[in-house]
């Protein structure tokens, strides 16, 4: 039996978990990242993706845009600009925020064209990934 | 002294006043506790982000390179003032009390020789600033059309901010907001957001993380969205005190206008009663003479 911890998701607006989890898959701006007991504190940024947590009651899933999470001593907590939980994502969602990403990136400064351009692959990634079959973005 | 008449329909029309306050403070219950459960919601983030901010930012201060969000411009000539009142009235001393707490910060600087520009949130504090400061105010956000406060509101106007902050427009902003603590009692506050003014938290500094990307990075990302959550605090605590202060104004307005129906009452019933004696004594006197 895996050892548990503590998992909190919280988004600007409200709580959406807080369970004990065995582990937790975190999508990191520098990729994923399996947390669990025990694992070194760390502070990692999110990219938008699929956040997987698996605990004693089975496997919930969350889509998450932006944010942050902190692994430390006591558990995993994520604070994420955006989160939904998996059942409650439809393509229609998922659609209007690759048009707003999809817009940002057409008024994006050169300079910064890169990171929305990034956001905007990120996001679509995630739908495909979760079966919804986003629109294609320009690039 | 006014006739019978008279005293009936202002007896009906307070009365009709007191319908309307009592289904205004109603209504003012009911999206009290509504706004006050989603400041509550709100709050589990906002504390675990000023937490990790703050170690973060207790770790980096003092570098010289430390990010300017953090840091500030190394002036403070130009402030930004913020202030954030409801758009509708009927509200207390609500909107008074914000606008005068800025009124008061707009003197102090302006006196200390520093430019002033002020952006308003909410139609009745621009229209109580507009009278003396009309030079000084820079734009208006208008919420009329929005229902409930999300936190794609706030973000909104922190992207504003950041924006006017990276095109140097001013060295140091401030919220002007009113902070929640019961019906009775809401707090006008002002709070500095540019640059941040985060409680450097000594524990949570030593506390050793590791950073992915690196430090420097995640403060970069992390100090803008902290302006767009302390907005987004700032713009829920407003939204209970509104309703927490319409509820009392309209609770006082209520019990008043029970006060004035009584008065009128009776004097309406003295002056009927006058009336009749004046009858009785005329027939009576009437009768004497024959």
């Amino acid at each position: 039996m895996a050892q548990l911890m503590q998992f909190d998701l919280v988004s600007p607006e409200r709580k959406l978990a807080s369970v004990k989890a065995t582990q937790v898959q975190i999508p990191g701006a520098e990729g994923d990242l399996t947390a669990m007991a025990g694992h070194e504190p760390t502070i990692l940024t999110l990219r938008p993706g699929v956040l997987t947590v698996d605990g004693p009651d089975g496997t919930d899933y969350f889509a998450v845009i932006g944010g942050f999470a902190e692994i430390g001593a006591e558990g995993v907590s994520v604070l994420a600009e955006r989160a939904v939980p998996r059942g409650e994502l439809s393509k229609e969602m998922i659609n209007e925020m690759i048009a707003e990403a999809q817009d940002a990136h057409d008024n994006a400064h050169p300079d910064v064209a890169h990171a929305t351009a990034k956001f905007l692959a990120d996001l679509v990634a995630m739908g495909t990934h979760i079966g919804l079959d986003p629109n294609s973005p320009s690039l | 002294m006014p006739s019978l008449k008279d005293l009936k329909n202002r007896i009906e029309s307070v009365k009709s006043t007191r319908k309307i306050t009592k289904a205004m403070q109603m209504v003012a219950a009911a999206k009290l506790r509504r706004a006050q459960d989603a400041a509550v919601a709100a709050r589990p983030y906002a504390e675990r982000f000023n937490a990790v901010l703050g170690g973060l930012a207790a770790s980096v201060s003092g570098s010289a390179t430390a990010p300017r969000l953090l840091a500030g411009t190394g002036s403070d000539q130009i402030h930004l003032l913020v202030v954030m009142t409801s758009e509708r009235g009927l509200c207390g001393g609500f909107n008074s009390t914000i606008v005068r707490l800025a009124r008061l910060r707009i003197q102090e600087l302006l006196a200390a020789g520093k430019t002033v520009k002020i952006l308003t949130v909410g139609k009745k504090g621009r229209e109580q600033l507009k009278r003396d400061y009309r030079d000084l105010m820079i734009d208006h956000v208008d919420l009329t059309e929005v229902k409930r406060v999300g936190y794609g509101n706030a973000t909104a106007i922190a992207d504003d901010l950041l924006s006017r902050f990276d095109a140097a427009e001013f060295d140091v902003a401030t919220l002007f907001f009113s902070r929640f603590k019961s019906v009775m009692e809401q707090t006008p506050t002002a709070l500095q957001v540019i640059p941040a003014s985060i409680e450097a938290d000594e524990a949570a500094a030593t506390a050793l993380y590791d950073y992915e990307p690196s430090e420097e990075a995640i403060l970069a990302d992390l100090l803008p969205r902290g302006v767009a959550t302390q907005i987004f605090t700032a713009l829920l605590e407003n939204a209970a005190s509104e309703q927490g202060a319409r509820m009392s104004a309209m609770d006082n307005a209520t019990r008043n206008a029970g006060e004035m129906i009584d008065k009128l009452t009776i004097e309406y019933n003295r002056s009927r009663q006058a009336v009749i004696t004046n009858e009785l004594i005329e027939i009576i006197s009437g009768a004497e003479a024959l």
